[in-house]
């Protein structure tokens, strides 16, 4: 038989190439070890692990209940930053500090919940009409399209405002705001898939007998995930904003529950006069949705060589 | 290297189409047309190809560019994009069977098990974001219902069998980290897997280099003669195929026009255009004369020459070609060519 004229991996080589068989070298272990490199990603990891923590374990970092009235105190109301009060105390004489901890958890619930809602009602359609094309394709796209037009902060106004004061909260925003997101989620999807299912791969795979699910499920979507990725962590940020902008305006989140973009619409009446109970809320918004966006900015960097 | 005792019983066991072959070849295209809708007009790309091939044989199919020889393979495989393309005439008989009359799930059962195929370029015929390992081992998976670890076992194996060296350590790495060559042994792997009846090659080894495509080829022919399958080689390079081939059809514009057995065509061309291929092999003993080429350009499918597609370029040219499309002219049992001056071209007296 013919193993000479074959070009052989030189054997004492096989001992090195066993090691480097751990190091990474797949798309995503190769991200990975990008990320672990790029102070972007550490810094945004780092907040959002602690706004998750936070999120999750108020009671770590305040020993006061926000969600308790008793802990407020309406004669100390606007006291200013004090060794008790270390963000002063709002307009009913609550610790900011408390409720600005307190306050993580629904920003969290929400951005989360939206991004989970849109990214798989969104992917799902999307890789459905990238893969099927046609008529599918047509319908799904036009009616994203429709979803796509209408302006996303007034049109969650009108769904809330449907909705009801008495019956917002936590669900209703995620509800007003998917509703409005997944088109976005969709078309990225679709424009992945499209890209991919017309790669040699999936012919390939198809030449080898495996079924549309197969191709549709092993073969094009894990090629196609890498964008909306992207998207869903940059959109996670931009929904904890958008939740605190429906707060603020009084349509989103009801006392008593607790949410930074409502401290700040009570705080600002009274601003003059104690500015912490408006700025430590509005600091923490900002960093949350930072934190996001650096995050999927550096996931951006490192699943997609080209945009270096 | 031993074939492994597992691959022999797979290939026995009774499969979905094993009737009685009586004297109907394995594979006989017949008359097949493929058609694609443009916003231009319609390509014929494939204009009633005929072809057979039995089990252990090579066909090689012949021609540049654009002659119809992949469409006519994906056609097989049924893996056209339909539309833009269409098949309005024609059978694929495997086994007797007209595999254009199934349904799109019974192809599937054929695709892989009993006809597989395998690509021009490994690189991006191969799932990027998974392991070799993991692709040789689906097809277990999938087609055999093996375990995990049983399937991993056998793609290793595979691995072996197609000669990739310390198989078991490369088994988990992914298909960028191999070589042109290696890579294209894995996508062998992965169509020999399921030990199919009929392998198709399309340009196995046109994206490697010269000294890799030898051994490639070398690997196909060992593949085949230890299962006794079915082979129809896609090629442009001649020098590729007279070792392996056992006969050959030269292809163009969508047309058979030359088949016969693959020394016949070596030693004295039926066809013009074969006969011009074969004058284009550079040659070591005409050093320092020009090389030759077949003079202007492929035919536009869309806006095919009239009577013979061949004529614009041919030098036996008369004014019949210009106006009559050539029947293809049987010369032999074995041979045929679709020139209305064959003799002429046989005996090597130009027109």
């Amino acid at each position: 038989m013919s193993d000479s004229t074959i070009t052989a991996t030189p054997p004492e080589k096989t001992g090195k190439r066993e090691q480097k068989a751990k190091k990474p070298a797949s798309l995503w272990s190769d991200a990975w070890y990008d990320l672990r490199r790029n102070k972007v990603f550490l810094i945004g990891a780092g907040l959002v692990a602690v706004l998750v923590v936070m999120a999750v374990f108020p009671g770590l970092f305040s020993p006061i209940d926000a969600y308790n009235p008793a802990t407020c105190d309406l004669s100390r109301a606007r006291q200013g930053i004090t060794g008790e009060h270390w963000f002063g105390s709002d307009n009913l004489g609550c610790d900011t500090y408390s409720r600005v901890i307190y306050g993580a958890r629904i920003s969290i619930i929400v951005g989360i919940a939206a991004t989970l809602a849109t990214s798989l009602v969104g992917g799902a359609l999307g890789l459905v009409a990238g893969f099927y094309g046609r008529w599918v394709d047509v319908i799904m796209s036009r009616i994203a399209e429709i979803f796509f037009a209408i302006p996303s902060i007034l049109g969650a106004l009108l769904i809330l405002a449907v909705i009801g004061r008495d019956n917002a909260g936590i669900g209703s925003v995620v509800l007003a705001l998917s509703v409005l997101a997944w088109p976005l989620v969709l078309r990225i999807m679709r424009a992945a898939v499209i890209t991919t299912k017309n790669q040699d791969f999936v012919v390939a795979a198809r030449a080898l007998g495996a079924g549309p699910g197969r191709i549709m499920l092993r073969h094009v979507l894990p090629n196609a995930l890498a964008p909306v990725i992207v998207v869903t962590t940059m959109n996670l940020g931009l929904f904890i904003a958008a939740e605190a902008a429906l707060s603020f305006l009084g349509v989103g989140i009801q006392s008593p529950d607790i949410s930074w973009g409502l401290m700040i619409a009570d705080a600002r009446n009274r601003f003059l006069e104690a500015w912490e109970p408006l700025l430590f809320p509005a600091l923490f918004l900002s960093i949350t949705v930072l934190a996001f966006v650096m995050l999927g900015d550096a996931v951006r960097d490192a699943l997609d060589p080209k945009l270096r | 290297m031993n074939r492994p005792a597992g691959a022999v019983d797979t290939h026995l066991s009774p499969s979905l189409f094993s009737g009685s072959l009586g004297t109907e070849p394995l594979l006989a295209v017949d008359n097949l047309h493929v058609e694609f809708t443009t916003r231009q007009g319609v390509a014929r790309a494939v204009n009633g190809v005929s072809y057979s091939l039995d089990a252990g044989e090579t066909l090689a199919v012949l021609g540049e560019s654009g002659s119809g020889k992949s469409v006519t393979a994906q056609a097989i495989m049924g893996i056209l994009d339909m539309p833009p393309a269409r098949i309005p005439k024609g059978e694929i008989r495997f086994r007797g069977t007209d595999l254009l009359k199934l349904s799109e799930s019974a192809r599937s059962q054929i695709r892989g098990q009993q006809i597989a195929m395998v690509f021009q370029d490994a690189l991006s015929a191969l799932n990027p974001v998974f392991t070799v390992g993991w692709q040789i081992a689906e097809m277990f998976r999938v087609h055999r219902g093996m375990g995990r670890k049983a399937a991993y076992a056998k793609a290793i194996e595979l691995m072996e069998r197609v000669r990739i060296p310390a198989a078991k350590q490369r088994v988990n790495d992914y298909p960028h980290q191999f070589s042109g060559g290696m890579r294209q042994r894995i996508m062998i792997a992965m169509s020999i897997a399921l030990d199919p009846e009929i392998l198709i090659a399309d340009e196995p080894t046109t994206a490697l280099d010269v000294t890799v495509q030898a051994q490639i080829m070398e690997l196909l022919a060992e593949l085949q003669r230890e299962s006794n399958m079915a082979m129809i080689l896609i090629t442009h390079d001649l020098g590729v195929v007279a070792d392996v081939a056992d006969k050959i059809a030269v292809m163009y514009a969508g047309r058979i026009v030359e088949n016969a057995p693959v020394h016949d065509v070596y030693k004295n061309p039926a066809h013009p255009y074969a006969k011009g291929l074969l004058e284009s092999i550079p040659r070591v003993d005409l050093k320092g004369q020009e090389l030759y080429a077949i003079k202007g350009l492929p035919p536009n499918l869309l806006d095919m020459p009239t009577g013979c597609a061949f004529h614009p370029r041919c030098p036996y040219k008369q004014d019949e070609c210009v106006t009559e499309v050539p029947p293809l002219h049987q010369i032999s049992g074995t041979r045929s060519s679709a020139c209305h001056y064959w003799r002429e071209v046989l005996d090597g007296t130009a027109g």
